[in-house]
């Protein structure tokens, strides 16, 4: 990864966001504080209805909060319109004006802030290039395909040079291939530019393969801030291990706690070594989440036993589903090769091995 | 029901179309036809000829009605399309609120109110006006004009606005345009097309409107409408008939006109 400087881009404090009052009233975010810093390329990640729409119009002015501070390069902006923020936004529906040309529409946001016509020529040039689109400056929006729309509308937000780049889950309406192709597009306009992006998504892959940092969002608040890597492998909270990826979730007892680790028993009355989420408080029976691709099967003995429930064959991997003996239900996922089977089948009696590094501790 | 339903194949479709059709031309094209009799009976076919149409223009009363409705018809379409647009732009551009349908059927009002109770309520309110200022001059008649013709213009102009995304205001306005400026280069320019339909409807109501620019109308201020219906009371020539005709195509002009302006605009 990258260096990343250390100064905060934007910072989110405290801010709440509601909707409505007496019974129909609707906190959409509720004390929310994040930090975004400079040059970073981050993803607000959750379910519809999480409030990573809200956070993101509240930061490009198109709504305000009901309280908190929006603070960019130090400066309080939570109540300015959306015209006075050098902040830009790239829309889910791309929002590009039907009735001017690619060019213009480019030009658009340098035009408003009163620039020589020499230079908005020059830049908006600059801007096609950078998205490959000068071959069709002179189109209208309309005569131009999903993808291409895509591209202008990121050139028109990146046009004026904007502190900060909003992204509106801007791949959704693209297909698979297309999607692909932008992600990898995003990623090269960000490094490229140097610019701030803020990027909301509902895909948690797309989140883990394009962002330095994700927050991951639930019902108005932020559960957890991290890289891709932190938040996969350790998630701290129910929500955010069930939202990104698969997983298995185990009951377990916790014993000597000391730092970041400890030792879990399992249902099965195996010990394994865990990785603990911070600030985890001791109980009686935790929660213990193992991804599918960190345990192995075995034919003789493992930390779990079970029974083969079901096999599912998905081409670069095989999921194979398992009723442990002690009720619970796990899954292992298994790597194919060209020539042999997976090895088991439906019925087989089983053991699971979970590695010494597979294991993390949920706090809830 | 049939596989693939169609109203075309009910039973006496056909006939029932041509009927619609004949009740509805046919009056009108006896007239068109009778513009052109050389006789001076509207009954009668005395042979083709243009005279009646060189007769109603070298009549002074009739220039004079028709210039009379198109200053009125003109300065009443764009008053009250201005209205008519900033009406629309008030009741579409806010999140709806109690009331909002109130000021719907208020904007609307005219449509709904027998055009014979506007004219009468406008006679006595305007000659209250009269006593009171003295003026007695063709305002009266471009400001009853323009208050009917906004309900036309506004529900093209709505309808434009409703549909239009808002988006892209949004987006203007994230790209550092102020407010006015977002009107001027984003909404007004896609809203033109439903301005220009208003414009026309208000534009062709106001040349036909009989009821209250009867009831409105001082001495010597008669429209076209007016006129001929004045006329005809004296016993009708073919002359009424040429007039007709002229307005008709004037009409079909005008109209065929705008929709091909406004669709080069979509």
């Amino acid at each position: 990864m990258p260096d990343k400087p250390d100064r905060n881009a934007i910072e989110v404090v405290n801010v709440s966001k509601i909707f409505g009052s007496g019974e129909g009233r609707v906190a959409a975010l509720d004390a929310v504080s994040v930090s975004i810093r400079e040059n970073e390329f981050f993803t607000l990640l959750g379910p519809s209805g999480c409030g990573k729409t809200t956070l993101l119009r509240l930061i490009a002015g198109f709504d305000f909060p009901t309280a908190g501070e929006i603070l960019l390069y130090g400066q309080d902006i939570a109540l300015l319109p959306p015209f006075k923020r050098p902040v830009n936004t790239v829309f889910q529906s791309y929002a590009l004006f039907p009735h001017m040309t690619v060019a213009d529409n480019i030009g658009f946001g340098l035009e408003m802030l009163g620039k020589p016509k020499t230079q908005i020529k020059a830049r908006v040039a600059e801007m096609l290039k950078l998205v490959k689109m000068e071959a069709l400056a002179g189109r209208r929006t309309s005569q131009i395909s999903g993808g291409q729309q895509q591209r202008v509308a990121l050139a028109r937000a990146l046009a004026p040079q904007p502190k900060v780049l909003l992204l509106d889950e801007p791949l959704s309406a693209l297909d698979y291939k297309l999607r692909k192709e932008m992600q990898i597009e995003l990623k090269r306009l960000q490094h490229e530019t140097g610019i701030t992006f803020i990027f909301v998504t509902h895909d948690q892959e797309e989140a883990l393969t394009m962002s330095d940092r994700i927050a991951v969002m639930s019902s108005g608040k932020i559960l957890q801030v991290g890289s891709p890597w932190d938040i996969y492998d350790k998630p701290a909270e129910r929500f955010v291990a069930d939202f990104i990826g698969e997983t298995n979730f185990l009951t377990a007892a916790i014993s000597e706690m000391a730092n970041g680790k400890a030792r879990a028993t399992l249902k099965s009355g195996a010990t394994i070594e865990a990785t603990v989420a911070q600030g985890f408080q001791p109980k009686p029976n935790a929660t213990v989440v193992v991804r599918p691709e960190h345990a192995k099967l075995t034919k003789g003995k493992g930390e779990l036993s079970g029974t083969v429930d079901n096999i599912v064959y998905f081409g670069t991997d095989t999921h194979i589903h398992v009723h442990l003996d002690s009720g619970e239900l796990f899954t292992v996922r298994q790597q194919n090769t060209r020539s042999a089977g997976c090895g088991f089948e439906k019925a087989d009696k089983v053991g699971i091995l979970i590695g010494s590094d597979a294991a993390q501790v949920l706090k809830d | 029901m049939a596989k693939n339903f169609s109203i075309k194949h009910q039973p006496g479709f056909t006939a029932i179309a041509a009927t619609c059709f004949i009740v509805l031309y046919l009056p009108i094209i006896v007239l068109v036809i009778y513009a052109f009799n050389a006789a001076s009976s509207t009954s009668e076919w005395g042979g083709f000829s243009l005279k009646w149409f060189q007769s109603a223009w070298q009549n002074t009363q009739v220039v004079d009605a028709t210039l009379r409705s198109f200053q009125i018809g003109s300065i009443a379409a764009v008053l009250s399309t201005t209205f008519a647009t900033m009406a629309a732009l008030a009741t579409t551009r806010t999140a709806p609120y109690p009331g909002l349908t109130f000021k719907y059927a208020a904007i609307n009002q005219p449509l709904m109110v027998p055009e014979i109770v506007t004219g009468v309520a406008l006679l006595i309110f305007f000659s209250r006006i009269k006593i009171f200022t003295g003026y007695s001059g063709i305002g009266y008649l471009i400001a009853a004009h323009t208050a009917f013709c906004i309900p036309f213009a506004y529900l093209p102009i709505r309808a434009r606005l409703e549909n239009m995304d808002l988006t892209l205001e949004r987006a203007a306005a994230d790209l550092y345009a102020t407010p006015w400026k977002t009107f001027r280069r984003i909404t007004l320019p896609l809203l033109w097309p439903g301005i220009l339909a208003g414009l026309m409807l208000a534009f062709v109501i106001s040349l036909d409107d009989v009821v209250i620019t009867e009831f409105v109308k001082s001495g010597g201020q008669d429209t076209l409408p007016t006129y001929m219906l004045g006329q005809i009371r004296r016993g009708i020539t073919p002359e009424i008939n040429a007039i007709s005709t002229a307005f008709l195509l004037l009409s079909v002009a005008i109209v065929t006109l705008f929709f091909f302006v406004s669709r080069k605009r979509d």
